[in-house]
């Protein structure tokens, strides 16, 4: 509002500077230029004479010069009954207000509001430091934690925290130290390792680079099952036209790998560069390879158990994300095959409830119902 | 302070410009004084809204104001203070805002001190004014603003150009614009004298004053530029003739000529059409200088501004600006009342020489300037034009005019005496042989020029002190009135004779510098020395420093001279993070009149540095010289005739009675 304020002021200033003289009649008569002239001429004869007294000029020279002086006053003095007197304008000077009174709020407001960006407030920089944090102010919040982190450059988990931010508005340099660091200060971690080769890699234009690989290598070392570091290992393999090793990786990968990883599609890409087939699904908490092999060595009762154990995960995940209709349908499944009815029936009825007004999935959860026997 | 303050207030400016521009004058061609008088209050509320604008710029940077793009493009919240303000005009928009708030100011102390001018004479010159502002205005609006914001603002600005970190940036571009932009006055005047087709004795007078302030601006500027490339560029150099340099010393010779011409008309009557062309040529050369700088077309250490659009707007308002002057003198030259004949040898034609001389040099220049590029835009081919070329031109159009320069004052106006004046001069001629055989004497050998240079410039220093000495009558008449004349010598006398005796020294330099330096380009471990100029020069250490938003590397160097301590120089190798840069830090230390010049280069493997030392033999010369020519500009423009312009038609002037003068019987 002060700003409209101030704008409506300024203008008024500029209208005003063009009424104001405006006022003032036509009676003052502008100053003539012959009268001004006849002046510079007086002192130009007192020049003369100062120099002829001075002996720079010879008298017969300062008297060529006073004649020639002379004839110029008589000139301008000639002038000075012709210049005309002012003709009285009172329609030339209302239209002259008119223009500025309509024109300079047109002009300028017009111009500014095409140019302009009224609604947006001065940012003074220490203003933005003391400001409660304000979210929306990406830079100025990093900026705090540098400053921070200067002060305090022992804390870890500072910049374990600016990192990542780092990365995703595209200063990879800083990402790649603020990972290094933070590895440094609280020891490595798969995420750790994996947010720093990420960082090199991008520093380097996407190329798996011997020190990026040696940080996902690192990841691996703290997880083996983190499934980003496995994916960079193997594009970096790939990269080096070790297609064969890449492709090994990323089916190893994409076996870990559940349905409902974000990630399928990129792996399933990935395989296809180097000619492999993408395996089937991994079931979401599908025992794995290992699990497998544990089972067989363990008598009924036990296998009984981690079986039961294994199901009692899946329900568990399912009880926080829903929206699998597999894992549904595979838990029902599981509970009858262990011989527990009730269980099986309670899992179709939640699945019902996950899936109510989706006619095809409810279809599915019925048909399987059925064909378990475990009524609707 | 709000940016949008600022940005509003020169989108007003634009407004006040245009009827600046259209009331005046419109005033002036139907005789209403009402109308006339409009022109001086808008004159003043464009200065103020300018001046807002500009102020709001500055007050941005100061505050690191990121969300202002100008800001975050050109600077940095760890600069220091000084800096934060000088890079508001460290960079295309801003200087661009610098050079209307000039031009704006010049137009206000028009419209504040021009009472006792003709009320049409001012009313067009500050139309006139108002074009240029209005055309200027429009330029920075549409293509150049600085006050584009950015959405969301950035923590963190990308600094300034290194190069322009520096005290230099503070000084040398206000003061070449306020050189360039004091010639739109006398191109003002020049056009308001066109569009009512008459010249007066009061037109002259109104014009010298200004001519003579812009020339004396200039002449600063330039002098400050020259040493800000030496001491930061690092190559020991002080002018490289780089068209940048050369569009700020075209508009020089025609603005030296201008003040020259202009005395003529004021006392003489005559060479009217010439100067209003010289006025026309001087401003011209102004703005052409502003467009080689500011659209780009260039690529030099002057030119951070790159975009082809610029260029095309800015060559759009030289043509309009210049052409249609030009066309407009066409057309209304002839109709302009000529007078005041004189013969060949006299104070008129020793400045008609003196300015087709300077008008020579000026040409030369111009086309060394534009021939590469106007060959680049016909076949695309890449030339250079070179120092020997502008030396051969420049230097032989010079040569004459330094030789003539002390005649001038000494001949009479109408018809002059060549052989008495050739008399008074005998004894600077003699000065100037002395000088030349000591010269020779002293070089035992070397360029053959340098001693005759040095004779020719001692002549034009002693040349000026006898014109003043002469006017005063010392020999002639007895001592004592001698000393009263002195006294009541006019200060335009002493400011004239102060102006040339400066050419003579910045020659004096010039000569004795490009003659006698000496060059040492060497590689040094800490603890080695080499020599260069009779001094030695030692690495005592190397030792890195940190700055607020850089970090230095520097040597230290102790200076030795048969044996005698002369103290020491520091230079430095200076890295800012900001961008990654590198700049040298030269090492000076002065002498006298001369110059130890240490530079250092990269560091070697194994420990050494690279080094570049130069000894300057009486280089400050050419900048102290620079500043007595500035000098007696001031002092001329002190005169009291001058500073008042025409005396108020109301009062008869009263001269101060002279003991030695009777007042003038009319």
């Amino acid at each position: 509002m002060l700003l409209w304020i101030a704008f409506s002021l300024m203008t008024a200033a500029a209208i005003l500077a063009v009424l104001w003289p405006l006022r003032t009649g036509a009676a003052t008569r502008a100053a003539g230029t012959a009268d001004a002239d006849l002046a510079v001429y007086r002192d130009q004869l007192a020049e003369i004479a100062r120099d002829r007294a001075t002996g720079l000029i010879g008298t017969a020279e300062g008297e060529a010069a006073r004649a020639e002086v002379a004839r110029r006053i008589l000139r301008a003095t000639a002038e000075i009954g012709q210049e005309g007197a002012v003709s009285g304008g009172d329609r030339r000077r209302r239209l002259v207000a008119a223009i500025a009174l309509v024109g300079v709020p047109l002009l300028a407001g017009g111009l500014y509001l095409w140019l302009g960006s009224p609604l947006y407030p001065p940012q003074p920089l220490a203003q933005r430091l003391e400001a409660q944090p304000n979210p929306s102010d990406i830079a100025i919040l990093i900026r705090k934690v540098e400053t921070h982190l200067e002060a305090n450059p022992d804390d870890g988990r500072g910049y374990e925290v600016v990192a990542p931010i780092y990365a995703r508005i595209g200063r990879f340099d800083d990402a790649a130290r603020a990972w290094a660091n933070a590895i440094r200060l609280l020891g490595p971690s798969a995420v750790r390792e994996t947010g720093l080769g990420e960082a090199l890699m991008a520093q380097a234009g996407g190329v798996v680079t011997g020190a990026a690989k040696s940080a996902f290598e690192a990841a691996l070392a703290a997880d083996p099952k983190d499934p980003k570091a496995r994916y960079f290992l193997g594009l970096a393999a790939e990269q080096d036209g070790r297609n064969a090793q890449a492709a090994a990786i990323w089916s190893a990968l994409a076996a870990d790998t559940p349905a409902d990883a974000p990630w399928r599609g990129l792996l399933g890409d990935a395989l296809a560069r180097v000619g492999a087939e993408m395996p089937a699904p991994a079931a979401a908490s599908g025992p794995g390879a290992a699990d497998v092999a544990a089972a067989e060595s363990l008598t009924p009762a036990q296998r009984q158990q981690m079986i039961r154990g294994m199901v009692e995960r899946l329900e568990a995940r399912l009880a926080e994300q829903g929206d699998d209709i597999d894992g549904w349908l595979r838990l029902m499944r599981a509970w009858s095959v262990l011989g527990d009815g009730a269980k099986a029936k309670s899992a179709a009825g939640q699945a019902r409830q996950h899936f109510a007004g989706d006619t095809a999935a409810l279809g599915r959860i019925d048909a399987l119902a059925r064909e378990l026997g475990l009524g609707s | 302070m709000n940016p949008e303050i600022g940005h509003y207030a020169l989108v007003l400016s634009l407004a006040v410009a245009i009827l600046m521009t259209v009331i005046p004058i419109w005033g002036a061609r139907a005789g209403d004084a009402a109308l006339m008088k409009v022109g001086t209050t808008l004159a003043l509320v464009l200065a103020g809204f300018v001046g807002l604008s500009f102020a709001t710029l500055v007050v941005a940077y100061v505050q690191s104001d990121f969300s202002v793009l100008n800001v975050v493009e050109n600077s940095h919240s760890a600069k220091p203070l000084l800096y934060r303000i000088t890079g508001t005009w460290g960079n295309h928009e801003g200087s661009m805002l610098l050079w209307v708030l000039v031009l704006a100011i010049f137009a206000a102390l028009v419209a504040l001190f021009g009472n006792n001018l003709p009320a049409r004479l001012k009313a067009n010159v500050l139309g006139v004014q108002g074009s240029v502002a209005t055309a200027f205005l429009l330029f920075i609006l549409l293509t150049s603003n600085p006050f584009t914001r950015v959405i969301p603002p950035p923590a963190e600005g990308q600094d300034l150009n290194p190069i322009l970190q520096d005290i230099g940036l503070a000084i040398h571009p206000p003061l070449l614009y306020l050189g360039y932009v004091g010639f739109s006055i006398t191109f003002a005047f020049a056009v308001a004298a066109l569009i009512e087709g008459r010249i007066d004795a009061t037109w002259a007078r109104w014009v010298r004053p200004w001519a003579l302030t812009a020339w004396a601006f200039l002449t600063l500027g330039i002098a400050m530029g020259s040493y800000w490339a030496y001491y930061e560029l690092g190559w020991g150099g002080w002018w490289f003739w780089d068209p940048v340099e050369n569009a700020s010393l075209m508009p020089w010779f025609a603005g030296t000529a201008l003040i020259h011409s202009a005395v003529v008309m004021e006392k003489r009557d005559a060479l009217k059409v010439w100067t209003v062309l010289l006025a026309i040529l001087a401003f011209s050369l102004s703005l052409l200088g502003t467009f080689l700088v500011r659209s780009g077309v260039l690529t030099s250490v002057h030119a951070f501004a790159t975009d082809p659009s610029r260029g095309v707007f800015i060559l759009a308002i030289l043509v309009f600006f210049i052409g249609g002057s030009l066309a407009l003198y066409a057309l209304r030259a002839p109709m302009l009342r000529q007078g005041g004949l004189f013969a060949p040898v006299s104070r008129e034609g020793a400045l008609v020489l003196n300015n087709l001389l300077l008008t020579a040099a000026a040409a030369a220049v111009l086309v060394g300037t534009l021939y590469p590029l106007a060959l680049e835009a016909l076949d695309g081919s890449k030339i250079t034009v070179g120092p020997p070329y502008f030396n051969l031109t420049v230097g032989a159009l010079m040569l004459p005019v330094a030789f003539a320069m002390p005649f001038g004052p000494l001949l009479a106006w109408k018809r002059g005496d060549l052989i008495g004046a050739s008399q008074r001069l005998m004894a600077a001629f003699g000065a100037g042989i002395v000088i030349a055989a000591l010269a020779a004497y002293a070089q035992g050998g070397g360029p053959v020029l340098a001693p005759f240079g040095m004779g020719l410039a001692a002549f034009v220093v002693i040349g000026a002190v006898a014109e003043v000495i002469e006017r005063a009558g010392f020999g002639r008449v007895p001592r004592a009135t001698a000393f009263a004349r002195l006294r009541g010598l006019p200060r335009a006398v002493f400011g004239g004779a102060l102006a040339h005796a400066g050419v003579g020294v910045c020659l004096f330099g010039i000569i004795a510098e490009t003659s006698w330096n000496a060059e040492r380009i060497a590689g040094v471990k800490v603890g080695g020395s080499f020599e260069v100029g009779g001094y030695e020069l030692t690495l005592d250490r190397l030792e890195p420093r940190n700055g607020p938003n850089y970090r230095d590397l520097v040597g230290v160097f102790s200076v030795r001279r048969g044996g005698v301590e002369h103290g020491t120089i520091e230079s430095a190798k200076r890295l800012f993070t900001a961008r990654n840069m590198p700049t040298t830090e030269s090492g000076i230390r002065t002498m006298g009149f001369s110059q130890l010049y240490v530079s250092l280069g990269d560091e070697l493997p194994g420990g050494g540095v690279g080094v570049r030392a130069y000894w300057k033999p009486f280089v400050t010369l050419i900048w102290i010289g620079s500043i007595i020519m500035a000098l007696g500009g001031a002092l001329s423009l002190s005169d009291r005739r001058l500073r008042v312009g025409a005396p108020k038609p109301a009062k008869k002037p009263k001269v101060k009675p002279d003991p030695a003068s009777p007042v003038p019987a009319e």
